[in-house]
C-alpha cells in the first residue's frame, strides 16, 4: 500500500506568493524609473543600479554570514529597498554615499530586526534620512532636469526643489504670489540665476528638480493604479494620507493665501505622492486593519504638513512616515478589524 | 445584485469536475464498518453483538443523551465484530463491522422512488421520526437534525434556510441531488418547516450552478413559502453564519447559535434525508458522495451505503490514479486527509477528493510580511496572523480575548497567505487549548 500525504486543511493554496507581491511593486516603479532616466539621464541610471546592487549584496552577505539562514535574496524585497532609496536621492549623489545609504537601509533598517517582515521602519527611508542628516549638502543639491535629446534651456546645473525654494523665500518675507511670479534668485558659480517655480503641468510630467522618483506625478499614479489593481496596496493609506494633506493645507491656504501655498502645489511637488503610494503603503511597516490604515494615513498627513509648513525642512514625507511607522504596533492594538457578530456590551 | 456575505471570503478554483455526472448507485459492498459516533455529540450505544443477524434499516446503535443520533444497519448480514476503526474523520472510533449477506430490508420501509407529497405527521411526530431515523446534518458538521428543530424556550424561529451553496471546490453531491431529487428536497423542506413551525424557507444556491437554480426555482413555484436565491460565488458561503448573513443580513452573535437571530439552517442533502425519513420511513443508511480529482478517470457522484470502504468508490471511478499523493475526505478547503482507502464512508462524508502528488505538499514557510491579506479574507473578522503569533507564544488568554473561538476553520487565511504560513494549524491548536481552558473554568 502506498502512503498518502497527511496534512491539515486547507489542501489548496492561492497562487499569491511573497515574491509575486514584491515583483508587482517593482513593476509599478518602472514608469517613475523611466521618467527619472528621461530627465536626469545617466545619473539616474547610475544611482538606481548602484543602489539596487548594493542593497542586494548587503542583504545576501548578512543573510548568509550573520543570520546564517536560507537565502532570501530572490524574494525581491531588497530590490524594492534599493529602488526606493534611489528614488529618494538626487541623481548626482556620489556613489560612495549611496552605498553607505544602502548599507544603513539594509543592515540597520531591515536585517538587524531579523529581515523581511520584522523591521519596524521602512528600510529605504531609514537609509534616506540617515544620508540626509549625515550628508546634508550632497543630499540637497538638486540637478536641474535636462530631458534627453533636448537642448539645455538654462546654464544652471543644480537648482532648488519647488518646496525648498518656496520655503526659503517665504522666510524672507515674500508672499506666495510674488514667488510664483518672479521666481527665486540664487547664485551659482558666481552668476545670478533665476529659478522659476515649475508649472503644474511640469510637475505632473516630472520636469522639476527633486529626488529621482518623486518628480513625475503621472508616473507615480500609473504605478499606484497598477498596485491597486494587483491588490498589492489598499486604498486606505494613500487616500487618508493625501486627503489629510489636502484638507490641512487647504485650510491654511484659505486662511492666509499670501503665506501658505495652495494644496495642489503641496500635492504635486515634493515626495508626497511617492511617499503615499510607495512608502507609507509598505505592508511590513504599516497597520493591518482597514481602520488602522486610515489612522496611519491621517497621522502621516498631519506630520507632513507640520514639517513642511512649520518645520526646519522643506520636505516632511520621510520623517512623517518614519514617525508613524513607530506607532504601528500601537495602532494595530487599538484598531481591530470589524468582527463578525460582535456582541455589543451594554 | 446577487446576495452574498460581506466580510472576507476567497474564491478558490472551483474544479467542479463531476457536476454533470448523474448520481450512480453503487452495489452493496461485501463488508461494511459502521462507526457508532458519526455525528456531533455522544456516540450511540451498540445494540448488537458479534454473530447477530441484522437487516437493512435495523437499529443497531441507539443515540444516548440530548445531542446524539441513532445508527441503523445499512446492509443485511451477520455482525462480524465490534472493533475500533479509523473512519473518514481520522479518529479511531468504535464501529460495528457487518459481513453482508443478500439485501434484506426490515418491514415498513418504502423502497420505491414514487414521490409522496402529503405530509401527514404533525410537528411533534416529525421531530420524533427524524430523531428515530438517525438523520444528521449532511453538510459535514453532522449535527443531529432533530435537535435543530427543537427551538429553546424564549427563542423563536422565523425562517428555515436550506443550504444548497456547496461552496467547497470539487464537491457536487448537493448539486446533483438538487438536479435529480429536487422535488424530494422541496418536500423535505416543507417537512422541516412544519417541524420548526415556520412558514418561510429560503434556499440559497451559488451562481456557479445556474442549472440547479433554474430547476429548483421552477419546482419551488408549486411550494408555498419556499423561495430560491442565487448567491454570488464566494467561499465560505456554505458556512452557517455566512449563509444567514448573505440571505437575511443578520449576524449570529459570537458564541451563539443561529436560532438567536431566528434562523435554522439545514443542508439540501439533509432535506432529502428528512424526506426519506418522514415520507418513506427510511433511516439514514445511504448518502450521495462525490468521488473526484484531477487525475480520476471518471469523476462521479455515487449513492452509497454508509460504511462502504472508500476503496470501493475509488474502484468504481476508474481506480486510484498513478500520481495520487493525498486522499481527502471532504473538499480541499476543510476536508481531512485520509490515512488509507480502507476507511468507511460515514454520514458526514460529502466527497472524496484525490489529489495528484504535485499538489499534495505544502510550500515553504516564509516570514510574515504583514500584508494583512489574512485579515481581509477572514469571514469572522479575526486577525489570523496575530492569533498564530499568540498561540506560538502560548499566550492563550490573549488568544481568547482576540476571539480565537469565533474561528470557523474555513482555511481562507491559510489559503491566501503569500508567505505560506500555516495559520490554520496554529488556530486549531489554539482553539483546542482555549476550549479546554474555558471548560475547566466553567466547572
Amino acid at each position: 500500500m502506498s502512503l498518502f500525504t497527511i496534512s491539515g486543511s486547507p489542501h489548496v493554496h492561492s497562487d499569491t506568493t511573497t515574491k509575486k507581491l514584491m515583483y508587482s511593486v517593482i513593476y509599478a516603479m518602472i514608469p517613475a524609473m523611466l521618467v527619472s532616466v528621461y530627465f536626469f539621464g545617466m545619473g539616474a541610471v547610475r544611482v538606481i543600479l548602484i543602489s539596487v546592487i548594493a542593497s542586494m549584496l548587503f542583504e545576501y552577505l548578512i543573510q548568509k554570514y550573520l543570520i546564517k539562514g536560507p537565502a532570501t535574496i530572490s524574494d525581491g524585497s531588497a530590490i524594492i529597498t534599493g529602488v526606493l532609496l534611489a528614488f529618494n536621492v538626487p541623481s548626482n549623489l556620489p556613489s560612495v554615499i549611496l552605498v553607505i545609504g544602502a548599507f544603513v537601509a539594509i543592515a540597520i533598517g531591515k536585517m538587524s530586526f531579523g529581515g523581511l517582515g520584522k523591521n519596524i521602519f521602512n528600510p529605504a527611508l531609514v537609509g534616506r534620512v540617515f544620508l540626509l542628516i549625515s550628508f546634508p549638502v550632497q543630499m540637497t543639491s538638486w540637478p536641474v532636469p535636462k530631458p534627453l535629446f533636448a537642448k539645455s534651456l538654462t546654464d544652471a546645473i543644480t537648482g532648488p526643489t519647488p518646496l525648498g525654494a518656496l520655503k526659503e523665500e517665504l522666510k524672507k518675507g515674500d508672499t506666495v504670489q510674488q514667488i510664483m511670479d518672479n521666481g527665486v534668485k540664487f547664485i551659482e558659480n558666481g552668476k545670478e540665476v533665476v529659478y522659476h517655480i515649475p508649472s503644474y503641468m511640469d510637475s505632473l510630467l516630472g520636469d522639476m528638480g527633486g529626488s529621482l522618483g518623486e518628480i513625475s506625478a503621472i508616473a507615480i499614479l500609473i504605478g499606484a493604479v497598477y498596485m491597486l489593481l494587483k491588490k498589492v496596496i489598499t486604498w486606505e493609506i494613500p487616500t487618508a494620507y493625501i486627503g489629510t494633506v489636502i484638507v490641512f493645507t487647504g485650510i491654511l491656504w484659505l486662511v492666509d493665501p499670501a503665506h501658505f501655498v495652495n494644496p495642489l502645489f503641496h500635492l504635486l511637488t515634493g515626495g508626497l505622492l511617492l511617499g503615499a503610494f510607495f512608502m507609507a503603503t509598505d505592508m511590513v511597516t504599516s497597520p493591518m486593519s482597514s481602520k488602522g490604515q486610515l489612522v496611519f494615513g491621517l497621522g502621516a498627513g498631519i506630520l507632513t504638513v507640520l514639517i513642511r509648513v512649520f518645520g526646519a525642512y522643506p520636505e516632511g514625507v520621510s520623517f512623517a512616515i518614519l514617525i508613524m511607522n513607530a506607532f504601528v504596533p500601537l495602532i494595530d492594538l487599538g484598531f481591530k478589524p470589524k468582527r463578525f457578530g460582535e456582541v455589543v456590551k451594554k | 445584485m446577487l446576495k452574498t456575505f460581506k466580510l472576507g471570503g476567497v474564491h478558490p478554483a472551483e474544479n467542479k469536475l463531476s457536476k454533470n455526472s448523474p448520481i450512480e448507485r453503487l452495489p452493496v459492498p461485501k463488508r461494511v464498518s459502521v462507526p457508532v459516533g458519526q455525528h456531533l455529540g455522544a456516540p450511540a450505544k451498540p445494540l448488537v453483538a458479534k454473530g447477530d443477524m441484522v437487516k437493512v434499516g435495523q437499529l443497531i446503535a441507539k443515540g444516548e443523551g440530548f445531542i446524539s443520533a441513532n445508527v441503523h444497519s445499512p446492509v443485511s448480514g451477520k455482525v462480524f465484530k465490534l472493533d475500533n476503526v479509523i473512519d473518514a474523520s481520522g479518529y479511531r472510533r468504535q464501529a460495528i463491522i457487518i459481513d453482508v449477506d443478500g439485501d434484506e430490508w426490515i418491514e415498513g420501509i418504502d423502497k420505491s422512488t414514487d414521490i409522496s407529497k402529503d405530509i401527514v405527521l404533525d410537528q411533534k411526530a416529525i421531530i420524533n421520526r427524524i430523531n428515530e431515523m438517525g438523520v444528521v446534518g449532511l453538510g459535514g458538521a453532522t449535527f443531529p437534525s432533530h435537535v435543530k428543530l427543537m427551538v429553546p424556550d424564549g427563542k423563536k424561529a422565523e425562517v428555515l434556510i436550506i443550504n444548497g451553496v456547496e461552496c467547497e471546490p470539487y464537491l457536487t453531491s448537493d448539486h446533483r441531488l438538487m438536479m435529480e431529487r429536487g422535488e424530494e428536497i422541496l418536500i423535505g423542506t416543507k417537512i422541516l418547516m412544519k417541524g420548526l413551525g415556520v412558514n418561510k424557507a429560503m434556499i440559497g444556491i451559488e451562481n456557479n450552478k445556474p442549472d440547479a437554480i433554474e430547476h429548483m426555482t421552477a419546482l419551488a413555484k408549486e411550494y408555498e413559502g419556499i423561495e430560491v436565491y442565487a448567491l454570488k460565488v464566494k467561499y465560505p458561503q456554505g458556512a452557517e453564519k455566512q449563509l444567514i448573513k448573505a440571505l437575511i443580513n443578520r449576524e449570529v452573535p459570537s458564541g451563539k447559535l443561529p436560532i438567536e437571530v431566528g434562523a435554522v439552517v439545514n443542508n439540501a442533502g439533509t432535506a432529502y434525508a428528512v424526506y426519506e425519513a418522514v415520507q418513506k420511513n427510511k433511516p439514514l443508511i445511504e448518502r450521495v458522495v462525490t468521488l473526484t480529482g484531477k487525475s480520476v478517470k471518471k469523476p462521479s457522484n455515487f449513492q452509497v451505503r454508509i460504511g462502504t470502504p472508500v476503496a470501493d468508490l475509488v474502484e468504481a471511478a476508474g481506480g486510484l490514479p498513478e500520481d495520487t499523493g493525498k486522499v481527502i475526505g471532504g473538499g480541499p478547503m476543510m476536508g481531512k486527509a485520509l490515512l488509507s482507502l480502507d476507511v468507511p464512508v460515514v454520514k458526514g462524508t460529502s466527497g472524496i477528493l484525490i489529489m495528484p502528488d504535485e499538489e499534495s505538499h505544502r510550500g515553504e514557510v516564509a516570514n510574515c510580511i504583514r500584508c494583512g491579506k489574512c485579515i481581509t479574507v477572514c469571514p469572522m473578522g479575526l486577525e489570523p496572523w496575530l492569533l498564530e503569533k499568540v498561540v506560538m507564544h502560548e499566550d492563550f488568554d490573549r488568544a481568547e480575548k482576540e476571539r480565537i473561538m469565533d474561528c470557523i476553520e474555513c482555511g481562507s487565511c491559510h489559503y491566501t497567505c503569500p508567505a505560506n504560513r500555516q495559520l490554520l494549524d496554529y488556530l486549531r491548536l489554539g482553539k483546542s487549548t482555549v476550549g479546554k481552558i474555558m471548560r475547566t473554568r466553567r466547572k
